[in-house]
């Protein structure tokens, strides 16, 4: 059974290493491969695993992630199938699951029958891209009584005083937004990640997580040797896992997993 | 009637909505990314600021009176009267305000002038939008050429096809469209692809929302801006009749033609306020954008309001002939309004809107948006259940020129 968001990143820190955080999107192509999806990945040295639940407006994602939770939807692909998948596969993983969802759908169900489903079904963390400090109040306190650990998100854009009011709320790590812009595949890392690294080390004892735009094992590395203590691939594992058939992009997104986590384990 | 200084909106009737946190009742907040909060924040500084500067002021109602053209006309409509009046002579008085007549064809000019002049202050050399009818994203070339500001359009692709002769007057203003193809390709997912483009640009970048929705400060600003209509209008009701009107009525897709005719009179408990939505093929059918009527409390483009939702939170693609009502949500302040009984909402579909399409170009020689149609629409069903004879303020909220071809390919004429 997997431990919490926070207790995984300890056991990590004990060994000096970062934490894969590689995301997926639930139910493309279906969830069957999703659920095998998960396995690999465990198996390939994912730390932990982000689990994007497909929603209609994903205001926060490029185009790879909008396309795959378009085709997920199409598929007829809901909250509770996801969560039931979830359930079966959890408990075979050492890599604890954070769900990545949009805030319509919690509202939609209800904040408290939200958290107990996601309880039910083995979740350990959540990510709500749209639900910034400000309006986060209303699901922090009961997801904390639940057990689950919202992460909360920081960007290139946040001034000081909301880094920190940021940090000292949120839960298992801080989420670095690394690059003003959308989830998807970019070319280079901007040095700014490193000032912000840098900046979030100042102010807080809690695991960093950077994400946005990693696609390459390069980056990866370069953000943990900037510190970071967990790195969040998206759009590459997605774009990967959608080529071809279901068998051939899972074969693509372990060989994936396998290359970034030698990426970032430390020679000894 | 004479120019009487304009002002941004009557401070008596403003009260405290939103609150401190964009809140009207439970409706608005800011739903968004973390990278745009600290956006958020800047411009709700600097509309603090610009509101109160004599200058900005100065500027933006010059600008208002010699290039947009105002005040608008408060326009008695004879002939639409008589054909609501009962045998003794007695009935509505329908008045239009004649919004339409604004430089653009529409009042979404209000706004984004207003927006226009914040950038150019900010120091944002770039701005977007997001349209549905063309009419905000003209109303942004427009304003974008005047100030020499690079200006990006995101429309559906639908909606660049049923609405073609507006996006040639954009690009022909310099402004560069791009088709948005995700979803319906409507105004939804021009707005989803706007608020992309800005928390990837955000900090050279102003973007320009032409609606009373999104995240806090929008539907505040953007009701500010149009508030002036109802401002005019007061002054015109009181110079005609020297009274205000019994009844306002317009119609209501995210809804700042409406805010900007409704928030004078707020606080005018005697006069019945009424948002007319899009029921497209019919409320009782899966084809319609009547989002009060319909909807359930939801989150949409950073602002909690009604939603047209599945049973799953997932957003529902709405449909209306009027691109500029295709929209699921609706600003939070008519959310607000609506629940506390304040303001009422119907829905008119898509045929009773092309009626009235016609209706008002054969009686008064007017050709009303497709959008403005559907609060014209409603005269047929409100006029007869009025006693006496009620004073009726129709925000005729923009012109039909560019729904000419739409029209023409249904009616087959």
């Amino acid at each position: 059974m997997p431990s919490s968001i926070s207790q995984t990143f300890e056991t990590l820190r004990d060994r000096a290493q970062c934490a894969l955080i590689p995301f997926l999107t639930a139910g493309d192509p279906d969830l069957e491969t999703t659920a095998e999806a998960l396995r690999l990945l465990d198996q390939q040295g994912a730390d932990m695993i982000e689990l994007g639940v497909p929603y209609s407006d994903p205001l926060a994602d490029g185009p790879v992630i909008q396309a795959a939770a378009t085709r997920a939807l199409a598929k007829g692909t809901t909250l509770d199938q996801v969560l039931a998948m979830v359930t079966q596969v959890a408990p075979t993983l050492r890599s604890p699951i954070i769900l990545f969802t949009y805030y319509n759908p919690i509202l939609n169900r209800g904040i408290e029958q939200f958290l107990q489903n996601l309880v039910a079904a083995g979740v350990k963390g959540l990510v709500v891209p749209d639900l910034p400090l400000e309006e986060a109040d209303i699901l922090l306190k009961p997801a904390e009584k639940a057990g689950i650990e919202v992460i909360l998100l920081v960007a290139p854009t946040s001034p000081a005083e909301r880094i920190l009011a940021i940090a000292a709320k949120s839960q298992g790590f801080i989420y670095l937004v690394s690059t003003t812009g959308v989830t998807g595949v970019r070319d280079t890392m901007e040095d700014r990640v490193k000032v912000l690294i840098e900046q979030l080390r100042q102010v807080t004892d809690k695991p960093i997580g950077v994400g946005f735009g990693i696609s390459q094992p390069e980056h990866a590395r370069q953000v943990m040797e900037w510190g970071a203590d967990g790195t969040i691939v998206g759009s590459a594992f997605v774009k990967r896992l959608s080529e071809g058939s279901p068998k051939e992009g899972l074969k693509a997104l372990s060989e994936f997993c396998h290359t970034l986590k030698v990426a970032i384990t430390p020679v000894s | 009637m004479t120019t009487t200084p304009i002002k941004l909106s009557n401070p008596t009737a403003i009260e405290n909505r939103p609150d401190a946190l964009g809140r009207y009742g439970q409706f608005g907040g800011k739903y968004v990314p973390e990278t745009l909060m600290p956006a958020l924040f800047e411009l709700e500084a600097a509309y603090q600021e610009y509101r109160k500067d004599p200058t900005f002021q100065a500027e933006l109602n010059g600008l208002l009176k010699d290039y947009v053209g105002r005040p608008s006309p408060l326009y008695f409509a004879e002939r639409l009267t008589e054909h609501y009046a009962r045998p003794d002579g007695s009935g509505p008085q329908i008045y239009l305000k004649r919004e339409d007549l604004n430089h653009t064809g529409a009042h979404k000019i209000n706004n984004a002038l207003a927006q226009a002049l914040m950038a150019k202050r900010m120091g944002k050399k770039r701005v977007i939008a997001e349209t549905g009818a063309g009419q905000h994203g003209v109303a942004t070339a427009t304003v974008c050429a005047r100030f020499g500001l690079e200006c990006i359009i995101y429309m559906g692709v639908h909606d660049m096809e049923r609405q073609s002769l507006n996006v040639f007057r954009m690009r022909l203003m310099g402004a560069e469209v791009r088709g948005v193809s995700s979803g319906t390709g409507t105004l939804k997912d021009a707005t989803s692809e706007a608020i992309r483009d800005w928390v990837t640009n955000v900090e050279t970048t102003h973007y320009i929302l032409g609606s009373v929705a999104g995240p806090h400060p929008y539907p505040m600003i953007v009701r500010d801006f149009h508030a002036i209509i109802g401002v005019e209008a007061r002054q015109q009701c009181l110079e005609k009749w020297g009274g205000l009107p019994d009844i306002l009525i317009a119609c209501v897709g995210g809804g700042s033609n409406a805010m900007g005719l409704f928030h004078e009179f707020i606080n005018e408990k005697s006069i019945r306020i009424i948002g007319v939505e899009a029921a497209g093929h019919g409320v009782e059918t899966d084809k319609h954008a009547a989002t009060l009527t319909k909807g359930r409390v939801g989150v949409l483009h950073g602002a909690m309001s009604y939603l047209l939702q599945d049973e799953q939170g997932q957003v529902i693609e709405p449909h209306s002939i009027s691109a500029g009502l295709d929209y699921p949500g609706v600003g939070p302040e008519h959310s607000y309004l609506m629940d506390v009984g304040r303001a009422e909402y119907y829905a008119v579909t898509d045929q009773q809107a092309l009626d009235a399409f016609q209706q008002l170009s054969q009686l008064e020689g007017i050709i009303p948006a497709l959008e403005t149609s559907h609060a014209i629409a409603y005269l047929a069903t409100l006029c007869p259940q009025l006693p006496g004879s009620p004073r009726i303020v129709l925000n005729c909220s923009g012109r039909g020129d560019k729904d000419v071809l739409t029209v023409s390919k249904v009616l087959n004429i």
